[in-house]
């Protein structure tokens, strides 16, 4: 108790030094959940996904459509429970800046596809019933304020014009990953337009979302369906819904590492904070050293208190920054939520932050509790008389 | 009186054989201590002497066992301290020797109780044990009334008090002190020179004192003076000196 009493009694001696080492460390704890959560939000669609749904979209690229007639041929092939079809509509609420994701989806078969979007049945009902019906997500609806029966209109930039349609239903995520921000409505109501307007680009599928028996059977269903349509005008290419999302954050794979880069940087910094603030302190106790080492206390109990006190430093600035971490993500996730529908702050998050500022409070402690360790008895009592 | 004929009458509590001990600054070499040897019966009370440089607070230092000798050797207690390793030698420190210096150093964020518990960490006591024993300690030297007094709230001479206390709490067989009064007024001086007197007296501690004061030296029992690392004087003691313990002394 005494020793506890002494390692907290030793952070009095400059408080604001330690208070600002403390504050420092608040700060880069903060910063580094910030981007490691900024990171997970990321990966979100990759974390969402499901091991026993398939994407078949075209192999040239994802921009290039694929015959509706495939649905049937895929729908017969081995290990396939479901098939359902969609295009990325792209379209614009009033200004470009309200941007969120929307889809023109099959309504029925996406829905039974995706148990994770939670409606409720009389709301389903009324979507399913209503072709120019749409759903939305809940962040969604509370970012704009809609409510059942508004209508919405859609400015499409992939497929010109303006797209009225009326929320008949809210739905929200089953898990925490499950993105809250979607539109979707009917496809039926997307291709009647086209044929009218664009009759060329009617009948059209910008991918089809597959659902197999089994996880084991992805990779060779995936095959089979590629294979299926070889040679063809509109060849496949079917992969994973995780390979599907992951090919997209793989656009933006150095902006990730950069971020993780960053993140890692801002831990090494504050290391560098920290240490300067505990040589400082073991530098100002040198005398004090020898003259414990005097009274017979040997280098591991000096290394005790140094390790000690600058792993509190530690503590107390990384429970400060996880503190902080909770209520900046979501400040941070409602500012950026049309690029990032989920921003959560994960347990593993959590934890790294802890981890990280158990690491500067050993690595800032280790070389003044060496340099105490070493300090010659005499040498120092002379310097001090 | 003499180092054998001592006030504890039980032979020497410390035995100095022919140390040398000379300390390297750049490429020189500069003797501090030449082969020095006088011994200290056990309950006697000795003051060293010395200008400034004579080497003094050196052998203090070797006494105390947180210097290391050149040659020779030093007996504690019939123990050998120079053959200790390091950790031996701190263990040995906790046990039997308590430091009294200059400047108190004691550690300022620690209340007085705590500062003289701190030494009692090194032994088996139960937390309550240690406690007791340092209030006992700090009565004893008159702070009861300042436990909780950090050392800042003490005056110099309660601070060198709070220092005798933490350095006689472990009930060590020797007390080394390095200039206890070199910081204190007249009067705060004096008080702890009674202090240490009355140990030696009635605990009957073997006490050494560097001291530049002669009116310190003067509450000794016997009074040494080293002059560039030789022993000159024995004081009123009859052995010692440099090389053969036997020969006679300088005047």
């Amino acid at each position: 108790m005494l020793t506890l009493r002494f390692i907290l009694k030793n952070l009095s001696r400059h408080k604001l030094r330690n208070c600002l080492t403390i504050v420092g460390i608040a700060v880069s704890v903060l910063s580094f959940g910030l981007l490691r959560t900024t990171v997970d939000a990321w990966y979100a669609g990759v974390e969402a996904s499901s091991a026993t749904r398939l994407v078949t979209r075209n192999s040239i690229s994802l921009i290039f459509s694929l015959p509706v007639s495939y649905e049937e041929r895929i729908r017969a092939v081995d290990g396939v429970t479901i098939v359902s079809r969609g295009n990325w509509f792209g379209g614009e609420y009033i200004d470009e800046k309200n941007f969120f994701p929307n889809f023109a989806v099959d309504a029925r078969t996406y829905l039974e596809l995706y148990p994770e979007i939670q409606l409720s049945e009389d709301q389903k009902a009324a979507f399913l019933r209503d072709r120019k019906g749409c759903i939305i997500g809940d962040k969604l609806a509370k970012r704009f304020g809609w409510k059942l029966g508004d209508p919405v209109t859609l400015k499409g930039t992939i497929f010109p014009g303006n797209w009225g349609m009326t929320v008949r239903g809210i739905y929200t995520g089953r898990d925490k990953g499950t993105d809250e921000t979607q539109l979707l409505f009917h496809w039926d109501y997307l291709n009647e337009t086209l044929k009218k307007t664009s009759p060329n680009r009617a009948d059209q599928a910008g991918f089809y979302m597959i659902g197999v028996s089994s996880a084991d059977l992805a990779a060779s269903t995936a095959l089979a369906i590629d294979n299926r349509f070889k040679n063809s005008l509109a060849e496949t290419l079917t992969e994973t819904e995780k390979a599907f999302q992951m090919s997209f954050v793989a656009m933006s794979g150095a902006i990730v590492a950069a971020i993780r880069i960053v993140s890692l940087l801002v831990i090494v910094i504050i290391m560098a904070v920290a240490a300067n603030t505990m040589a400082m302190s073991a530098r100002e106790r040198m005398g004090e050293f020898a003259a414990l080492k005097v009274l017979g206390f040997g280098g591991g109990y000096l290394a005790l208190l140094i390790l000690g006190e600058s792993l509190t430093i530690a503590t107390l600035g990384s429970a400060l920054g996880c503190a902080m971490t909770f209520p900046a993500a979501h400040a941070f996730g409602q500012a950026v939520s049309q690029f990032f529908p989920v921003f959560q702050v994960s347990g593993l998050t959590v934890t790294l932050q802890g981890g990280a500022a158990l690491v500067v409070g050993l690595v800032a402690g280790i070389v003044p509790a060496l340099r105490a360790q070493s300090v010659g008895i005499a040498e120092a009592l002379r310097r001090i008389a | 009186m003499t180092g054998q004929d001592a006030p504890g009458g039980s032979g020497p509590a410390i035995d100095i054989r022919s140390v040398c001990k000379s300390y390297t600054r750049g490429q020189q070499t500069v003797p501090v201590l030449q082969n020095v040897s006088f011994h200290i019966a056990k309950g006697e009370f000795v003051a060293l002497m010395g200008p400034s440089g004579s080497g003094k607070s050196t052998l203090l230092n070797l006494i105390a066992g947180i210097d290391r000798v050149d040659s020779g050797s030093i007996f504690v207690s019939g123990a050998d301290i120079t053959t200790l390793s390091e950790s031996e030698l701190a263990r040995w420190r906790s046990r039997s020797v308590g430091f009294i210096f200059q400047f108190y150093n004691l550690i300022p964020v620690l209340t007085a109780l705590e500062n003289v518990e701190l030494p009692l960490l090194l032994t088996p006591l139960s937390a309550r044990e240690r406690r007791k024993h340092a209030e006992a300690a700090l009565a004893l030297v008159g702070l009861a009334d300042r436990m909780d007094h950090k050392p800042s709230e003490l005056s110099g001479g309660q601070q060198q008090r709070t220092a005798i206390a933490r350095a006689i709490v472990t009930d060590p067989d020797i007390l080394v002190a390095d200039e206890p009064t070199g910081d204190l007024d007249r009067v705060s001086a004096g008080e702890i020179l009674d202090l240490m007197a009355g140990l030696s007296e009635s605990l009957n501690k073997t006490i050494v004192m560097v001291t530049h004061d002669p009116r310190a030296a003067q509450r000794a029992h016997l009074v040494r003076s080293l002059e560039k690392g030789l022993l000159i004087d024995a004081g009123n003691g009859a052995e010692g000196g440099n090389g053969n313990a036997d020969a006679p002394l300088h005047s």
